[in-house]
């Protein structure tokens, strides 16, 4: 088919691919059509600009920035961006992942039993504790990340390292983790366990055999959920960490976005893409566990 | 019972088997059970959250800097407080706050009941609109801020661009996105709301496919119109989970960071300059004034206490 051939059709695919989405033509349908064409520009202009700009050389950027060349996209700033000693890209992605993974690990640990002792257990003041916890994750690092670098210095932990951020990062997933998962063990049936315990099984045995296999789907979706809040942390990293390698992947591509007054957009958007692909890929096949996760950390399900 | 027995009955074990059957004695009792859970979780609470909260507080007070000894603090009483009634770059912060919190909600509330109606009614492809309309929230928020970045360009704007297209600028007028005040915050609200909107489009989704159909079927029925059934059917169903998303979306916005300091560092001349951000540049940046920069992001907590109230009442009346 001819390039010319395309474009005719293209307005009579378009209406049938509405159509299609919304079933027969009516007012509704089309205000309806409206409404997903507008929210599909405003998702997806930022981010398909963000992409397109990290396929392209520095030089079609600076001389001809709006009009796309197919000979001009190349992985060339993605190379850059991974070899180029005085911008260590690798460095900063292995410690963004050393901090997300550990800071979710510990907190999953710490958090979870917590959880499953709030949705599981009964016993006085109970109610009264899990709002209590969850309210100080309401509380928005601004209001901590003073105290916390005080704190720091005054225990003698060393600044710039991955695991005095880690540390700090457990003030927000901690508390998210015991409220969302209390919610999942409150959810589950009670009658495997009390067979368990009838048959001579200590409480320990019975919450790590049955219980917590039980809720692995919640545990899946509520670790997804705090690995990505940690993988994009900003303030804390950038109140922490001030050598070049210590950097996380957000506070590296910001803090050395521009030499002087220059920005190198391609290579920038190449990192926003990188930094960005680890979390987008898991979200891809764990949409439904993401979902969850962010629901029930806002609204006890 | 037996279970008990038989362990203790058995011959003299090592130190740590008999710890392990002490515990399990004692954790047999549902109370001391739960309590123990909760002893990793509390002391984080405690040390990491409610200690430095506290420090904080006190050093709001005090003329504390950056390197001071405990032994050099000196307490100033409401010194910090009264000085930031007068400081002219604090109230504008204060004034900024407010007006980027209540915008970015309303709109992210308008937006995002937008978004779940339309995707509640789309037949086909359902999943794919919700995944892409929910990238903004997934993507890291600092990454994506960067795409804004280069978007708000003053040279090469994307935006500025199209609207040449439509025929909205013409073509030698460059729009100073990040450089003219108003513009400025208009542009830092703009990016909070693309961030936002999806959390508040699942959130409604999410409670639009729990309202029972046969509700709509009778009054259809009846003779309701489009927005009769919106008014007396779809809002009252969706309405508890629209205060907790707005409550929640509130004291997160208040305490919003990343975006102004990224795009705009709080200009110009102040005219983003948030809360959070100007506690950084006091308390972290020039002279380091840890007492000061106390005091400007403590004076934030009067504001929010009243709203995280709020949403833990109504978060529990969800159960």
């Amino acid at each position: 088919m001819t390039a010319k051939g395309k474009a005719e059709q293209k307005p009579r695919r378009l209406y049938d691919l509405l159509r299609g989405l919304t079933g027969h033509f009516t007012l509704r349908n089309l205000v309806l059509s409206l409404s997903l064409l507008f929210f599909l520009f405003f998702t997806l202009l930022p981010v398909g600009w963000m992409v397109l700009t990290s396929f392209r050389s520095d030089q079609a950027i600076d001389m001809h920035p709006f009009e796309i060349h197919l000979q001009d996209l190349s992985l060339d700033q993605y190379v850059k961006l991974l070899t180029d000693p005085y911008f260590p890209f690798p460095k900063w992605m292995l410690n963004s992942i050393i901090v997300s993974l550990t800071s979710s690990l510990i907190s999953i640990a710490i958090g979870g039993i917590a959880a499953y002792s709030l949705g599981r257990l009964r016993y006085r003041g109970g109610s009264a504790i899990g709002l209590s916890i969850f309210s100080t994750y309401l509380l928005p690092p601004v209001l901590l990340f003073i105290p916390l670098r005080v704190l720091a210095a005054r225990l003698g932990l060393p600044s710039n390292s991955v695991w005095t951020l880690t540390l700090t990062y457990l003030t927000f997933q901690v508390p998210f983790i015991a409220w969302t998962l209390s919610s999942y063990f409150q959810g589950i049936p009670t009658e495997l366990v009390d067979a368990a315990r009838i048959d001579g099984a200590s409480r320990l045995k019975a919450m790590f055999l049955i219980d917590v296999p039980l809720v692995l789907p919640g545990i899946i979706s509520v670790f997804f959920f705090a690995f990505t809040l940690s993988w994009g942390e900003y303030m804390y990293a950038l109140t922490f960490m001030s050598q070049k390698s210590a950097y996380t992947v957000p506070l590296g591509m910001v803090n050395e976005a521009q030499i002087g007054d220059i920005y190198f957009w391609g290579k920038l958007m190449a990192g926003a893409v990188l930094g960005s692909v680890p979390v987008v890929i898991v979200y891809s096949f764990l949409m439904d566990y993401y979902l969850a996760g962010m629901i029930a950390g806002a609204v006890k399900g | 019972m037996s279970f008990a027995q038989k362990t203790t009955a058995s011959q003299q074990p090592n130190a740590w088997l008999r710890f392990k059957r002490w515990c399990g004695c004692r954790f047999e009792d549902e109370t001391l059970f739960g309590y123990v859970l909760l002893v990793p979780t509390i002391l984080v609470v405690l040390g990491l959250i409610g200690y430095p909260f506290l420090t904080s507080v006190y050093y709001s007070f005090t003329d504390k800097t950056i390197g001071m000894d405990a032994s050099q603090i000196k307490f100033i009483g409401f010194d910090n407080f009264a000085s930031l009634v007068n400081d002219r770059i604090y109230r504008k912060a204060l004034v900024n706050t407010f007006n980027f919190t209540v915008t970015a909600v309303i709109a992210k509330i308008l937006l995002g009941l937008m978004m779940a109606l339309t995707l509640n009614e789309v037949k086909r492809f359902r999943r794919l609109f919700r995944a892409t309309f929910l990238l903004p929230w997934v993507i890291p928020t600092s990454l994506s801020v960067l795409g804004w970045l280069w978007m708000f360009d003053p040279q090469f704007s994307v935006i500025t661009h199209l609207l040449r297209i439509l025929g909205l600028a013409s073509e030698t007028t460059s729009i100073p996105w990040k450089a003219d005040p108003q513009l400025a915050m208009a542009s830092v609200q703009v990016v909070n709301i693309w961030r936002g909107t999806p959390f508040f489009g699942m959130m409604i989704l999410a409670s639009l496919m729990t309202v029972p159909q046969e509700l709509y079927e009778a009054a259809t029925v009846d003779g309701a119109n489009w927005l009769q059934r919106f008014w007396y059917i779809t809002f009252p169903c969706i309405r508890p989970v629209l205060i907790v998303a707005m409550l929640f979306s509130f004291v997160r916005t208040m305490g919003d960071f990343q975006i102004v300091w990224i795009l705009t560092n709080g200009g110009p001349f102040d005219s983003t300059q948030l809360i959070a951000t100007r506690a950084y540049q006091v308390a972290i940046q020039g002279a380091k004034e840890t007492g000061l920069g106390a005091a400007i992001a403590v004076s934030l907590f009067p504001f929010l206490l009243p709203v995280i109230l709020l949403y833990l009442r109504y978060a529990r009346r969800e159960d």
